[in-house]
């Protein structure tokens, strides 16, 4: 009996704890979750201690000191390069070190290693694209060049120095909920994430789309309907601007570059949420009579903060700005001589070929004429819990075959896939540009600068003390002929490969306009007279004009004006589109509360602000009115995706083709629409629906509310790390660009001169950590408009009161 | 009381060391030793650790002003009140130490039944 009984408690007792130390499919092991021990407990952390610290480090080289000030922003000061960077790997790491592996995970294709076959697709995707293959190409690059060989070791021993201090107590919290450990790291990590970069950046493509819009409508339409230079424009390359260079011959396309598109493949859409601003005015137009730049890269705002803010000082260097936590040096920034700044271009360096094989077995291509050998690379996707995957993945010298047939065969006799030609692929070495722009002084250094960089390719916008600004639509632009991959390509002939590159020194660039300023907004790089194609489609150019607008006025500039302008909510695509729609509207047949909105947007002042009524009616309704329009004409079917023209073709449409056959809504048989019947229906449609959904007009329909923006962390549902509905007005196609997922991620104001001074805010903190108060204190600076002085230091003995901690590594 | 006293510096001392788990040895070892009754045993092991749990988690928490606490308490209960997890915490160490401490007991019985 009492064998019994002590073999049942030993049992219950030892089950228990056994339960408590295990995961279960989601659920984190409570036992050790809890533990103050072991547990989230461990990460809850204080403000940086007054009395400093002293760790010792293997692999360093001297002794580096790190200022901490009072938004815990590093001050790194090193004696020597290696030193810089290895400390830069093992603060960023101490801060970030779960988001700088996670984001790699990904990238690299092994989410399903962490928490299983749910993220299967995704890394299939990932893998398919040839992010792995695209990474080791860029390693490559890196490594052929000795500095950026140097910069890339020397931060990855820093992290790892940082990692072999962790013991599970001290692991950063996200570790402990998903139940997983770190591992090494290793410098291909750091071409992950650029690639990554490159990925959110430079992947989208409508070719597929595109093509069978030309299937449904002919050359003619699509041509009209989806144009190549935009109705309305401001190109970031001032028109008119004279080219001094003498262009390579262009490509002659094809005789006949049609394609079909004989499977639906499930490609990423363009995001027009993520696009940024950045400008800088020439010393004449500001008061201190130096330029002043600024800049705001708009991306999917996350937790923990996309960016992280560092300050690096060498014998040779004295750089601030932000990096990407898992990337050494500092992409956006200044020194004392100088500031730069970035926007996406967004240019056409994705395109798909049609691959014909030889036979079933997919060992041979027909290209050019000849059967060539196709590679096959195997990957292998790791899946907790389960066995390992391996999936074969075919490679073309265009690139990797994204999609087999067999999914969706076509014909029986004539396998077809498509690969894709991608600038991701190319051995680049993007380390490089910002180990130069960190040190560079001169206009000439910033162009040197920039010719080592590939993708993706970015604005990127410059100034300096000596008074020169200067904008150049940078990367590796493939030269094509015009409007190549605008529709999906024959992948058997040579003619619609890219044919080289256009060369580095031929980009678009502009050196002090007479105009006194310089911007850039997403919008096309060039007016019509460039002589190479980087895009058929750019962003709407609504943000750059309103820029533009604003910068034109402006005399005597400050950073207070700059910093007012980043968070400029006036709503331009609605001050272009109202006027012409209101007129259209029929007014007989409105309800009462269909005409308090019709009074409450006519007499609308265009501020997408957070209370703004007339701001959420617009938006809606905008959305609805294009969807009405184009729907009927573009049918949604699976195998057959297809997209809309863009706004600026809409608002062209309306105000000049009123009469035109779009406005009719083709499902209705025996009767024809005009454009007022379609401009009123959708007007009262978005009406109605609001008022379901907020009640009757009122502050329920205020625009912060009704937008919801959010930063959310980067695992999907963990609202408890999230900062959810920020009251701040702006949006999609505003300056202020914070919209429901995506926003301003960094905002940055440099005044240039004899004392640089510079100020900045993101939203969220410097710490990755939920469990740190440096998580989300810049959150309410951020969303106010408001920015942070960034303390620049010309030495370590410099006394700042912000200073607030001190950090010795030393051997 | 000495069994209790016992268990809470012992515990302390091994977690700081070993993984969270150690409670449950700690627990069975000290009732194993010395317990008079079960119920005392479970009381004895639930106590040392909770109490031990219970402080070192007020002090992290009020330390660092329970910025984690909350956002735990959010995403683990969905309620912003922290003092949820204070409770919570001591409850689960507790038991493990409780059923240890039960478990350490009635197997020292068998061993005291055939001497």
């Amino acid at each position: 009996m009492k064998v019994v009984k002590a073999l049942f408690c030993l049992l219950i007792s030892i089950s228990l704890t056994v339960a408590l130390n295990q995961q279960w499919g989601t659920v984190p092991a409570f036992g050790r979750l809890l533990s103050p021990f072991e547990g989230f407990w461990q990460n809850a952390e204080t403000a940086d201690p007054v009395a400093g610290n002293n760790i010792s480090l293997k692999g360093i080289r001297e002794e580096v000191t790190v200022l901490y000030d009072d938004l815990h922003v590093p001050h790194v000061f090193a004696k020597n390069d290696f030193d810089a960077y290895f400390a830069q790997g093992y603060i960023t790491a101490r801060d970030r070190l779960w988001q700088m592996e996670f984001q790699t995970h990904a990238a690299a294709g092994r989410i399903s290693e962490l928490i299983g076959d749910r993220a299967l697709e995704l890394d299939r995707y990932n893998r398919r694209l040839g992010m792995t293959y695209g990474a080791e190409k860029s390693l490559e690059g890196i490594s052929q060049n000795p500095n950026s060989k140097l910069v890339l070791e020397a931060y990855s021993a820093g992290i790892n120095a940082y990692i072999d201090q962790l013991k599970p107590a001290t692991y950063p919290i996200e570790y402990k909920l998903l139940g997983y450990s770190p591992e090494p790291w290793t410098p291909i990590k750091v071409a992950f994430l650029l690639k990554q970069m490159t990925q959110t950046l430079a992947a989208g493509a409508d070719d597929l789309m595109m093509t069978n819009i030309r299937r449904h409508l002919g050359p003619a339409l699509t041509a009209n309907l989806f144009p190549d230079y935009p109705f309305k424009e401001d190109p970031i390359i001032p028109a008119g601007t004279k080219w001094d260079f003498t262009p390579l011959k262009l490509p002659t396309p094809p005789a006949n570059s049609e394609t079909d598109s004989s499977v639906a493949l499930n490609w990423q859409p363009h995001d027009p949420a993520i696009g940024s601003n950045n400008w800088a005015v020439g010393g004449q137009k500001t008061a201190t009579g130096y330029p002043i730049l600024a800049n705001d890269p708009h991306l999917n705002l996350s937790l923990p903060s996309i960016w992280y803010q560092i300050q690096l000082v060498t014998p040779t260097m004295n750089v601030y700005g932000v990096s990407l936590p898992g990337a050494p040096g500092v992409i956006i920034g200044f020194n004392k001589d100088i500031a730069w700044g970035v926007t996406n271009v967004g240019a056409d360096v994705l395109d798909f070929y049609k691959i014909r094989f030889r036979d079933n077995r997919r060992q041979e291509y027909w290209h050019d004429g000849k059967w060539k050998p196709v590679q096959r690379r195997v990957e292998v996707i790791k899946v907790k819990g389960k066995p390992a995957l391996s999936d074969t993945v075919l490679y073309t010298h265009h690139g990797p075959v994204v999609y087999l047939p067999e999914e969706k065969p076509f014909r029986d006799n004539i396998p077809t896939g498509y690969a894709v030609r991608w600038i991701a692929h190319e051995a680049d070495n993007g380390i490089q540009t910002f180990y130069l722009l960190n040190r560079a002084k001169t206009y000439d250094d910033y162009v040197k600068a920039l010719s080592y960089y590939s993708a993706p390719a970015q604005n990127f916008v410059f100034a300096n003390a000596a008074k020169d600004i200067a904008i150049s639509p940078n990367g590796r632009f493939p030269l094509k002929w015009r409007d190549q991959g605008k529709f999906l390509l024959d992948g058997t002939k040579a003619a619609n490969d890219w044919q080289g590159w256009i060369p580095a020194a031929q980009n678009p660039r502009v050196k002090n306009p007479p105009r006194g300023f310089i911007s850039s907004a997403n919008q096309s790089s060039t007016d019509p007279t460039y002589p190479y194609y980087i895009n058929w489609e750019f962003e709407t150019t609504d943000r750059g004009m309103r820029i533009n607008d604003r910068l034109s006025g402006m005399q005597k500039v400050t950073v207070d004006s700059m910093r007012r302008l980043q968070n400029d909510v006036f709503n331009h695509q609605a001050s272009k589109f109202l006027p012409v729609l209101l007129p259209r509207i029929q007014e007989t047949g409105l309800t009462e509360q269909q005409k308090l909105a019709l009074k409450t947007v006519r007499q609308w002042n265009y501020q997408q602000d957070t209370a703004s009524i007339a701001g959420t009616i617009y938006m809606d309704w905008i959305s609805r009115l294009e969807h009405d329009i184009w729907a009927d004409d573009f049918p949604d079917k699976d195998d057959q995706p297809m997209r809309f023209p863009n706004s600026d073709r809409t608002l062209q449409l309306i105000t000049e083709e009123p009469n035109a056959r779009w406005f009719d809504n083709v499902a209705t048989k025996n009767r024809t629409e005009t454009i007022g019947e379609i401009v009123t229906a959708s007007f009262q449609a978005t009406v109605d629906t609001l008022a379901k959904r907020h009640g009757a007009l009122g502050k329920t329909w205020a625009w912060a509310d009704h937008k919801g923006t959010g930063i959310r962390h980067l695992i999907p549902g963990l609202d408890a790390f999230s900062a959810l509905n920020v009251q701040i007005g702006g949006g999609p196609r505003i300056v202020n660009a914070a919209g429901r997922r995506a926003g301003p991620s960094w905002r940055m104001v440099v005044q240039t001169g004899p004392a640089v001074s510079a100020y900045g805010v993101f939203p969220g903190g410097q710490s990755g950590n939920p469990g740190s108060p440096y998580y989300l204190n810049m959150l309410e600076t951020w969303r106010k408009g408001d920015l942070y002085e960034l303390l620049y230091f010309k030495s370590v003995t410099e006394k700042n009161p912000r200073i607030k901690s001190t950090l010795t590594l030393s051997r | 009381m000495l069994p209790f006293l016992v268990i809470a510096v012992l515990s302390a001392v091994a977690q700081f060391f070993l993984p969270w788990w150690s409670i449950a040895l700690v627990a069975f070892g000290v009732c194993f030793w010395r317990s008079r009754t079960g119920w005392r045993a479970f009381g004895n092991g639930f106590l040392g650790i909770a109490v031990v749990w219970f402080v070192y988690a007020l002090i992290i928490h009020l330390q660092t002003g329970g910025i984690l606490t909350g956002r735990m308490a959010e995403l683990l209960f969905k309620t912003k009140t922290p003092v949820l997890l204070l409770l919570i915490t001591p409850l689960i160490g507790g038991l493990v130490g409780g059923l240890a401490g039960l478990a350490g007991r009635q197997v020292r019985a068998v061993f005291a039944g055939k001497p």
